[in-house]
């Protein structure tokens, strides 16, 4: 899941065209052009610029430009060589032996060896990372034969190791800068030193991070861009203007209000895209406190399920952007999506009589009871979610307040006091479930104040056994199975309703070229754009 | 009566020592006052730092909270804190990984900047204003000035950020849309003077123009009371030229209010700033100020608003200072 406040004016466009890519058919053949400074925005400023020790979207934005992975993902989300040139897995799947690239250098000029791939494994990876630390504690040890070979033995088979060795799910620090101190307070941190296209330059803070190429890149010839400048922007309006105005080339994470997007797209200048996230696959929910309620019964959840019209939420809050979302896993991770679940349609009148059936029957005034919802404190877009959730839960006989506060204060009291009945919340899957959706229905985060891990309190023996299961089994096959029949247990259940499939976008200056080129795009490097007309140099 | 003239027969070396002690007290008890405030909000920055990871684990939270001191109980962590204030240590700040003076020293100088710029324009504007009203009062200039400074009164700030940028950044491209210098160009001297300039000009209007509708409002109506008094007629009745009577007799008196305001003015040097400094994307300490607040760095809050507390006292002194230079009818005590 990536950083949150960011998203807050994250939008649908419904009415906009979305360019395939940001290549348009007349240049393709064009050569790429060396040069030129690349302005973008960043916001919300970040707080590290090292994805290792920290998650959040802005650092994996800014950071995916200074570091390399040991792989990347394609548009398929199929790794592909990046600081490791080839791989083998052994017939029993327990031992991977990754070779890594020669003649790649630290920005500082040290070498890069197979001893800080080992290092991060057991110092970094292990201890910090934040989604998934079990798919790393599951490497028993890391031998280094020499110092181009890493070799990887695993407890136990895990086939969602493969989805997380990008440069930002398995960020490689270097060993003889970090070796012996915290890593949470190394000051490299903030200045980091990566193998990447771009070399940490300076940042200043509230202002901007500035990137400069990175003249003994291991892919000889890139990047194309002289510089990157990371604008720090916190106003949407202002945002939205330096666009119109062209001082900025590249703007990730649904930069501007949606009404600005639609505006702006229809310039000559500018071009909005939503490529670049597929490695993320995001999807909005709300979470019933099933330990409390009115929402322990589960005919009351599946009739708050029956009473939303999800099609006419997209459409009125999301602009049409996105799709209904009816199960935890969404459509696009084809493999593994079950639309083979409880569907729970629109319709008001059966989730009356589930509300009846219940006992919850309305009043002389028409309420059968009242609720509070506290909906995403991302802005704009997550109150219009709730506001709509309130209209359509009116017209079958359930009164809702809906309560505003900040993030902090949502998280403790969803996460960590649990005094909450109704919440909305957006997630990140990632290629793999075992990353993405375990955290959200595991019964083992349930109340330990983990923001974005299980809300709903849902404890359940037998999705508990399956994520187990799934986490180790080898076999392709046996392991979507697995992850099919969890849906259909979550979807029975339902302690948490999957609402919308989210799409987030870009917004692009025209003259910007191969500004996403991989699946992983949003937290990888640029090492393939080039500006059609480099900006003029001072 | 007594206490007064006790005072006033100290030796002048007392006088202060009891006003610097009375400063001291006033400041810690607006330290633990904030303490406890801010601790009364519910979240720390850990969960706001593993909520914006979009992820974490139990041993992630736990390592962060250890490492900010958040493992601790409350009454330390007070303590740990107050032994802070009286030795003038502004804290650490864990989440940004730098110490508190150092991060309130690398944005004072973008707030310091935006603060001079907007309030020399409105005081300076607005007083001219005023002045220029209470000349012409009831005549269609007064109405005009009157009218206009009612306008920038009553209009939100970032309104009025974001439609200066719209109209002179995006349509008329004469001024940049925020920040404080053109990052890639890489100026030096003059070139960048000029360049910060250019970066100031919205800012500090938008800025200004709330502070100068009070100034103008404020000298206009202090001017004219000061020209209903027994001495101002005698001036007229001397044959004194009106344009003089105006300064040397109006104005002058009229200062007073406008320096109390200056005070207030200064003294809201955080508050206003945060508005503009994230419509115009201004490095500043408003903005530090009020992202701290959202991140929960309390440490970084409680720095800055010490600091800001400690200028409020400091400001209110000088204004007391200035109103015996202005007046010496006030007594300084």
């Amino acid at each position: 899941m990536i950083s949150r406040r960011s998203f807050g004016s994250a939008v649908a466009l419904s009415t906009l065209v979305f360019a395939a890519g940001l290549r348009r058919p007349g240049h393709a053949s064009e050569e790429p052009r060396r040069g030129g400074t690349l302005n973008a925005i960043i916001q919300p400023e970040p707080v590290s610029l090292t994805a290792a020790v920290l998650a959040a979207a802005p650092t994996g934005i800014v950071g995916g430009n200074i570091f390399d992975g040991l792989v990347k993902y394609d548009r398929d989300l199929k790794p592909q060589p990046e600081l490791a040139t080839r791989w083998e897995i052994s017939p029993d799947s327990r031992t991977i032996t990754f070779h890594l690239r020669e003649g790649v250098t630290w920005h500082d000029g040290q070498p890069f060896t197979s001893a800080d791939v080992a290092w991060s494994l057991e110092n970094v990876w292990k201890p910090l990372n934040p989604r998934n630390p079990a798919l790393f504690r599951n490497i028993a040890r890391a031998d280094t034969p020499d110092s181009h070979t890493v070799i990887f033995h695993l407890t136990e088979p895990s086939i969602a190791l493969f989805s997380m060795l990008n440069g930002n799910g398995a960020q490689i620090l270097p060993k003889h800068l970090y070796e012996g101190t915290n890593v949470l307070t190394n000051p490299y941190n903030l200045k980091p030193v990566g193998t990447g296209p771009f070399v940490f330059k300076e940042w200043v803070k509230g202002s901007h991070i500035l990137l400069e190429r990175n003249p003994h890149y291991w892919d000889v010839g890139k990047p194309y861009l002289d510089r990157i400048v990371f604008r720090v922007i916190p106003d949407g309006a202002a945002r939205a203007a330096t666009l119109e105005k062209g001082e900025i080339h590249y703007a990730p994470l649904s930069p501007i209000p949606l009404r600005d997007a639609e505006r702006l797209a229809k310039l000559p200048t500018i071009k909005v895209g939503t490529e670049g996230y597929d490695w993320l696959t995001s999807w909005l929910y709300l979470d019933f406190n099933v330990n409390s309620e009115p929402f322990k019964d589960t005919r009351v959840r599946r009739a708050v399920a029956h009473a939303i019209d999800k099609d006419a939420l997209i459409k009125v809050v999301w602009f049409g952007f996105g799709k209904a979302a009816v199960s935890p896993i969404p459509s696009s991770l084809k493999a593994f999506h079950n639309p083979d679940v409880p569907l729970y349609p629109f319709d008001p009148k059966r989730a009356e009589a589930l509300l009846d059936e219940a006992g919850l029957k309305r009043g002389p005034d028409g309420i059968r009871f009242t609720i509070t919802h506290d909906y995403l404190p991302y802005g704009e877009d997550y109150r219009r979610t709730g506001e709509f959730v309130k209209a359509a839960l009116k017209r079958i006989g359930i009164e809702v307040t809906l309560r505003g506060q900040d993030t902090a204060a949502f998280t403790r009291r969803v996460y960590g006091d649990r005094d909450f009945q109704l919440a909305s919340s957006w997630s990140s899957t990632f290629p793999d479930p075992q990353i993405g959706v375990t955290r959200l229905y595991t019964s083992e985060f349930v109340g330990r104040n983990i923001p974005w891990s299980n809300g709903s309190g849902f404890r359940n023996a037998e999705t508990d056994a399956i994520f187990k299961a799934a986490a180790t089994e080898p076999d392709p096959a046996k392991r979507i199975a697995a992850w099919k029949r969890f849906q259909v247990i979550a979807q029975t259940e339902l302690p948490t309703l999957p609402l919308v499939e989210l799409k987030f976008f870009n917004v692009y200056a025209a003259k910007l070229r191969n500004a996403v080129t991989r699946g992983d795009q949003i937290f990888g490097p640029l090492t393939e754009a080039w500006l059609d007309e480099p900006a003029k140099s001072q | 009566m007594s206490a007064v003239g006790l005072i006033q027969r100290l030796a002048p070396g007392v006088r202060w020592a009891r006003r610097l002690a009375q400063i001291a007290f006033i400041v810690i008890g607006i330290a633990t006052v904030n303490f406890f405030l801010l601790h009364l909000a519910p979240g720390d920055a850990a969960e706001v730092m593993a909520g914006e990871a979009g992820a974490a684990t139990p041993e992630f939270m736990a390592a962060l909270r250890e490492q900010f001191g958040l493992d601790q109980p409350l009454y330390i962590q007070f303590g740990k804190y107050l032994g802070n204030v009286l030795t003038l240590n502004l804290g650490y700040s864990f989440r940004q990984g730098l110490p508190v003076s150092r991060l309130i020293l690398d944005r004072l100088p973008a707030t310091a900047l935006l603060m001079a710029a907007s309030i020399t324009f409105a005081l300076v504007a607005g007083a001219a204003l005023g002045f220029l009203a209470a000349r012409r009062a009831g005549h269609l200039t007064d109405t005009i000035i009157s009218v206009i400074a009612l306008l920038f009164y009553a209009t939100p700030v970032f309104w009025i950020g974001v439609v200066l940028i719209v109209i002179f950044s995006v349509w008329l491209d004469w001024l940049p849309v925020g920040g404080m210098a053109t990052i890639e160009a890489g100026y030096q001297g003059t070139a960048y003077a000029l360049d910060v300039g250019r970066h100031l000009v919205l800012p500090a209007v938008t800025l200004g123009l709330f502070h100068l509708a009070i100034y103008t409002r404020l000298t206009r109506a202090s001017m004219l009371q000061i020209y209903g008094q027994d001495f101002v007629r005698t001036a007229v009745a001397k044959g004194v030229a009106p344009g003089r009577i105006a300064v040397r007799h109006v104005l002058r008196n009229a200062l007073l209010p406008i320096v109390t305001m200056l005070g207030m003015q200064l003294g809201s040097i955080l508050g206003g700033a945060i508005l503009v400094e994230t419509v115009f994307s201004w490095p500043g300490l408003g903005r530090l100020a009020f992202e701290a607040l959202f991140q929960r760095d309390l440490n970084l809050l409680l720095g800055i608003l010490l600091a800001s507390s400690i200028l409020v006292v400091v400001v209110n002194i000088a204004v007391d200072l200035a109103y015996g230079f202005l007046d010496p009818r006030v007594e300084i005590s």
